[in-house]
C-alpha cells in the first residue's frame, strides 16, 4: 500500500510539475517584455533578468521615434469604428437571418458562410486595387471597411438568437413595436453577454490586425501601433529598449479587456464550436 | 386563438427583412466575393502594376517553374506538418490534466497558459526575436544548464530559424487550443472515468482510449483550423525577418518565406505582377477549400 501511495505521489508531484513549467513558460514572455522595458538595448540582447534603470532612456527613445499619441490613436479610432459597425450590421443580419423567413434564406446563409473559407492573401491585391479606385489608400475607413463584414460574426449572432425568446419578440409586436424598434429596444439589452463575446473576437481582431493595414496605410502619420511595433523589430539591429516599450503599450488594452471580460473572452474564443 | 406556434406568427423576409441583412451581405459582396473573383480573374493575366493582359495559364506554367514558389510551399508544409501536431498534443496533455477537479491553483494555471492569446502576433514576435538573439537569454540559458556548448545560431541556420518561429506559434496558439478541449472534456460523463478506473483502466489508458475518441470532432476542428492559420502564416514571418525588406532574403535561406508573405513581396515589394500573385494566393485558395472540406465532412459524422 506504501508503494502505491508513493506511485501517486510521484506521479501527482509530475502532474504538478509538467503544468508549473507550462505556466511559467506561458507568463515567462511578459515577465520578459517588462523587465526589457527597464533595460537598455545591450542588456536585453545579453539576456538580462533583472530590473534595470533604463526604464526612461527607454520611453524618451521610444516617444522621439514615434508620435505615440497620433498612433495611439489611429489604433484606436480604428478599433473602435471597426468593432461599433461590426456589431451592429452583423448583429442586425445574424438577427434577420434568424427571424424573418423567405425562400433564399437559406441559399443566402450558406453563399454567404462559404465565404468564412477565402482566406486573406486571396482577397488583398484585389481589395487594394478597389480602394484604389475609391480613392480609399492611406485612409483608416479603407482599414475598417473589409473587416465590417464579417460572416463569422453574423453566425455567431444567429446561432446565439436561437436562444432569443420568442414571447418577447411576439408581445412586442402586438404592442405595436415596429421591427427596428424590437431590435434596439428589446433584441439588443437581452442579448448584451452574445454581444460581449462577439465584442472580444472584434476587439481582438481589429486591435491586432496587422497585414491588412501594413498594405493599405502607407504614410507615417496613419500608422497603428502594431504596425510601428513590427517596423521598429524587424530592423536588423532593433533598439529593443524602445521597442519593449511599445509592446508593453500595445498590450495593456488587450490584457485590460481579457482580466475586465474573462468569462466572456474564453466565451468568444470558444463561440465558433457552439 | 390560443394556439400560436412561432411559425405561424414568423414574418416573412420583406422590406424589413432584406433591412437587417442586406447592409451586412452588400459589404460581404463588396469586400469578400467581387474581390476573390477578381483575382481568379487577374490569375489568368499578365503585366507589371495595372497594366494586365490575358495570358491564359502561362501564370501556372511559371508557378511550376518558379524555385521560389516551391520554397514557399515547402516552408508553409513544414510549419504546418511540425507545428500543429506538436501544438494540439501539448494542448490535449494539459487540458486533460488540467480537467481534475482535484488540481489545486486550476483556475490561476488556466488563465496563465492562455494568457499568450492576448498578445498581437507582431507583438509576441518582437519578444521572441529579442529572446533568440545570438548572445542572448534564451542560448546564455541553454549554455548554463549545459544542454548546448555554443549558442544556437537561431537567426543565422535555416532549420534553427524555422525551429524559432515554430516555437513562437506553439507558445502563442497551445493556451487558445486547450480551451477548446477542456470546454469538450466539460461534455463527457464522468461517470464513464468513475467505470473506468474502478475497472482498474490506468491513466495512460483512459486518456488514450476513452478522452481521445471522445473528443475526435473537437480535435478534428483545431486540427483544420490551426491548419489553415498556419497556410497563411504572415505576422510572424513578416516581422521576424522584416518582411522579406526589399531585396532581401525572408531569414536565413529563404527560410521564414511562407506563401502569404511571398504573395505579399510579389506585389508590393518585387515589380509588382498581381496576376502572378493572384495564381500563387489561389494555391492557398485550394490548399483552405480542400481542408475546410474536410471539415464539414467531419462535423456532418459527429451530427449523426
Amino acid at each position: 500500500m506504501t508503494t502505491h501511495g508513493l506511485k501517486k505521489r510521484l506521479a501527482s508531484a509530475a502532474v504538478y510539475l509538467f503544468l508549473a513549467v507550462m505556466a511559467f513558460l506561458s507568463v515567462f514572455p511578459f515577465l520578459w517584455m517588462v523587465i526589457g522595458a527597464t533595460n537598455s538595448t545591450s542588456d536585453i540582447i545579453k539576456g538580462k533578468m533583472s530590473f534595470g534603470e533604463g526604464l526612461l532612456v527607454n520611453a524618451a527613445t521610444f516617444f522621439s521615434q514615434v508620435n505615440a499619441p497620433l498612433i495611439f490613436w489611429n489604433s484606436a479610432k480604428i478599433t473602435i469604428i471597426a468593432t461599433v459597425s461590426t456589431l451592429l450590421i452583423s448583429s442586425l443580419a445574424g438577427y434577420g437571418f434568424e427571424i424573418f423567413s423567405s425562400r433564399f434564406r437559406e441559399k443566402l446563409y450558406s453563399l454567404m458562410l462559404l465565404t468564412l473559407m477565402i482566406p486573406f492573401a486571396a482577397l488583398m491585391i484585389p481589395l487594394f486595387m478597389l480602394m484604389g479606385k475609391f480613392g480609399l489608400i492611406n485612409t483608416h475607413i479603407a482599414v475598417v471597411l473589409p473587416t465590417v463584414a464579417s460572416a463569422f460574426i453574423v453566425f455567431y449572432f444567429r446561432q446565439s438568437t436561437k436562444a432569443f425568446p420568442h414571447e418577447l419578440r411576439d408581445a412586442a409586436r402586438v404592442d405595436g413595436l415596429k421591427e427596428w424598434q424590437i431590435f434596439f429596444l428589446i433584441y439588443m439589452p437581452v442579448m448584451r453577454s452574445t454581444y460581449a463575446a462577439a465584442f472580444i473576437i472584434v476587439f481582438m481582431t481589429a486591435w491586432n490586425n496587422y497585414l491588412w493595414p501594413l498594405i493599405v496605410l502607407q504614410s507615417n502619420d496613419t500608422k497603428t501601433i502594431t504596425l510601428v511595433i513590427s517596423s521598429l523589430g524587424s530592423a536588423y539591429y532593433p533598439d529593443y529598449g524602445a521597442v519593449m516599450i511599445g509592446t508593453v503599450l500595445a498590450t495593456i488594452p488587450t490584457l485590460f479587456v481579457f482580466f475586465a471580460m474573462q468569462r466572456q473572452f474564453v466565451e468568444g474564443m470558444l463561440g465558433s464550436v457552439k | 386563438m390560443s394556439a400560436i406556434s412561432p411559425r405561424s406568427t414568423r414574418p416573412r423576409f420583406d422590406v424589413n427583412g432584406w433591412l437587417f441583412v442586406g447592409p451586412a451581405l452588400a459589404l460581404i459582396a463588396t469586400f469578400m466575393v467581387f474581390p476573390v473573383l477578381h483575382s481568379l480573374w487577374m490569375s489568368f493575366q499578365t503585366g507589371l502594376g495595372m497594366r494586365l493582359s490575358f495570358a491564359g495559364l502561362k501564370n501556372i506554367n511559371r508557378l511550376f517553374n518558379d524555385p521560389l514558389f516551391f520554397t514557399a510551399l515547402t516552408n508553409t508544409f513544414i510549419f504546418f506538418l511540425v507545428q500543429v501536431p506538436v501544438m494540439l498534443t501539448l494542448a490535449l496533455v494539459t487540458a486533460a490534466l488540467l480537467n481534475n477537479p482535484d488540481i489545486r491553483f486550476r483556475g490561476v494555471l488556466r488563465t496563465a497558459i492562455f494568457l499568450p492569446c492576448v498578445t498581437s502576433l507582431v507583438a509576441y514576435t518582437v519578444l521572441f526575436k529579442s529572446m533568440f538573439v545570438a548572445n542572448g537569454l534564451i542560448n546564455t540559458t541553454l549554455i548554463n544548464l549545459g544542454i548546448v556548448d555554443t549558442g544556437i545560431p537561431w537567426m543565422t541556420d535555416p532549420f534553427w530559424c524555422r525551429t524559432m518561429i515554430i516555437i513562437a506559434i506553439t507558445w502563442r496558439w497551445t493556451g487558445y487550443n486547450m480551451i477548446f478541449y477542456l470546454a469538450a472534456m466539460q461534455n463527457i460523463d464522468r461517470s464513464v472515468y468513475e467505470a473506468a478506473r474502478i475497472d482498474g483502466v490506468p491513466t495512460y489508458a483512459r486518456f488514450a482510449f476513452l478522452t481521445v475518441p471522445m473528443l475526435k470532432p473537437v480535435i478534428l476542428f483545431t486540427t483544420v483550423t490551426s491548419t489553415i492559420g498556419t497556410l497563411q502564416l504572415f505576422d510572424e514571418v513578416s516581422t521576424i525577418t522584416g518582411g522579406g525588406s526589399a531585396g532581401g532574403a525572408a531569414g536565413p535561406g529563404n527560410s521564414a518565406l511562407t506563401l502569404s508573405l511571398y504573395i505579399y513581396n510579389l506585389t508590393f515589394k518585387f515589380a509588382p505582377n498581381f496576376g502572378y500573385a493572384a495564381t500563387v494566393s489561389y494555391v492557398i485558395v485550394f490548399l483552405v477549400a480542400i481542408l475546410s472540406f474536410l471539415q464539414f465532412y467531419a462535423a456532418r459524422e459527429r451530427k449523426a
